[in-house]
C-alpha cells in the first residue's frame, strides 16, 4: 500500500477501505447551524459566496439535529439555552462531532469574569473536537477548522476499534 | 411642546398627595410618585387630554443599596397619532420614580395601563426582585425559571454551579462574588 503512505499524517495507515470510508465521510459533513449570537453572522458568511463552504461539501446546513453530524455552536450559550444544547446534541446520530466557534464557546469570552448567565464555554456543556479563537473569528478561521476536522476524520479507522476490542478480549 | 416643570405642575394640581416631589433638576428630570397611588397616576397621566402619554418607552429599575430602597423609573412619551406631521413639534416626554423598600419590594403593576409594562416589569422582576401586584403573569424572562437571586442587585453573589454546570470562574471562593 505504498501509494497511502506520506499522504497523511505522520504514523497514519489507514486500510483503503477506511480510507474510502473517511473520504465519503470528510467530504460531505453536514453542518448543523447552532447560530446564537455574533459568530452566526460569519457562519453564514462562510454559508455565502466570498467563502464558500460548499466546495468543502459541507454546504448543507441541515436543520433538522437528526440529519447533520456536525454541530458548529456559534455564539454566546446561556444557562437557559444550555439544557436544549445538550438536547439537541443528544438528538444527532453518531458519528458526530462539535466545533466551538468563537470566544464565548471556547471559554466565556468577554463574559468570563461578570457574565451571570453565561456558560463559560461550552465544552461544559457538550464534549468539542475542534476550539476556534476569535471574536468573532474571520470566515478564513472557520474554514481552517473544517479542514482540521477533515484531517481528524481521515484519521479515524474501524480497525483500530477491532484491535482494541481484540486486545480486550484477549486479557480477560 | 410641554416641559417637565409644566407637567408636573398640571400632576400637582390634580394629585397633591400621590406626588411626593418633581426632581426637576439633572439630565433626567422626574416626578416622583408614591407608591399606593401610582395607578391611579399613570392612568391619569395617559387618559389626561393635556397629557396622553400614550407610550411607555422603558421601565428602569435602581438599586439604591446605600439607602436600602429599590426604585422603578418609567419613561414615559406622548405620541400624536393622531397628528403625524407633528411629531417633531408635539411630542412631550416625562418620567415617573416610584421607590420602595428594599427588604420587600412591591409596586402596583401599570401593565393594563400600558401593555409595553408587561415585559419590561418581567425583566425588572427577574432582575431586580421588585414584585409588581397585579401582573397577570410575572415570572422571569430573561434567566432560567429555577435562577436562585436577582443578578442585578448590587449584592449578588454568583452561584457555584447550575445544574452540574459550574457557574463562576471563582473556584476558590466557597462565596463567589464578582
Amino acid at each position: 500500500m505504498s501509494w497511502i503512505e506520506n499522504r497523511f499524517e505522520e504514523g497514519l495507515i489507514v486500510t483503503s477501505l477506511d480510507w474510502a470510508i473517511n473520504w465519503g465521510r470528510s467530504s460531505s459533513i453536514w453542518p448543523m447551524t447552532f447560530g446564537l449570537a455574533c459568530c452566526a453572522i460569519e457562519m453564514m458568511a462562510v454559508g455565502a459566496s466570498r467563502f464558500d463552504i460548499d466546495r468543502f461539501g459541507a454546504g448543507a446546513f441541515r436543520a433538522s439535529p437528526r440529519q447533520c453530524d456536525l454541530m458548529i455552536v456559534a455564539g454566546t450559550v446561556t444557562y437557559k439555552m444550555a439544557s436544549r444544547l445538550k438536547r439537541l446534541y443528544n438528538q444527532m446520530p453518531e458519528p458526530k462531532y462539535v466545533m466551538a466557534m468563537g470566544a464565548c464557546t471556547v471559554g466565556g469570552g468577554p463574559y468570563f469574569k461578570h457574565g451571570y448567565h453565561v456558560v463559560k464555554g461550552v465544552d461544559l456543556v457538550v464534549p468539542v473536537d475542534i476550539y476556534i479563537p476569535g471574536c468573532p473569528p474571520r470566515p478564513e478561521a472557520l474554514l481552517e477548522a473544517l479542514m482540521r476536522l477533515q484531517d481528524k476524520i481521515r484519521s479515524q479507522t474501524r480497525k483500530k476499534d477491532l484491535l482494541t476490542k481484540a486486545k480486550e478480549v484477549a486479557l480477560r | 411642546m410641554m416641559t417637565p416643570e409644566e407637567v408636573c405642575q398640571i400632576l400637582k394640581s390634580e394629585f397633591a398627595t400621590a406626588i411626593e416631589e418633581a426632581l426637576l433638576d439633572g439630565c433626567h428630570p422626574c416626578a416622583k410618585v408614591a407608591r399606593d397611588r401610582w395607578v391611579e397616576v399613570a392612568r391619569f397621566l395617559r387618559d389626561d387630554s393635556r397629557l396622553r402619554f400614550n407610550l411607555l418607552r422603558s421601565v428602569a429599575a435602581i438599586d439604591m443599596l446605600a439607602e436600602d430602597r429599590l426604585a422603578c423609573v418609567y419613561d414615559l412619551m406622548h405620541i400624536p397619532t393622531d397628528d403625524p406631521t407633528a411629531m417633531t413639534t408635539a411630542t412631550r416626554t416625562l418620567a415617573v420614580r416610584v421607590e420602595v423598600d428594599r427588604n420587600a419590594p412591591t409596586i402596583p403593576s401599570v401593565s393594563q395601563v400600558w401593555p409595553a409594562a408587561n415585559w419590561h416589569e418581567r425583566e425588572a422582576f427577574d432582575l431586580m426582585g421588585i414584585v409588581f401586584d397585579g401582573h397577570p403573569d410575572l415570572r422571569r424572562i430573561l434567566c432560567c425559571d429555577d435562577w436562585v437571586g436577582f443578578p442585578l442587585r448590587k449584592d449578588y453573589e454568583f452561584p457555584v454551579e447550575y445544574h452540574g454546570i459550574p457557574a463562576t470562574t471563582e473556584f476558590e471562593l466557597t462565596n463567589p462574588r464578582h
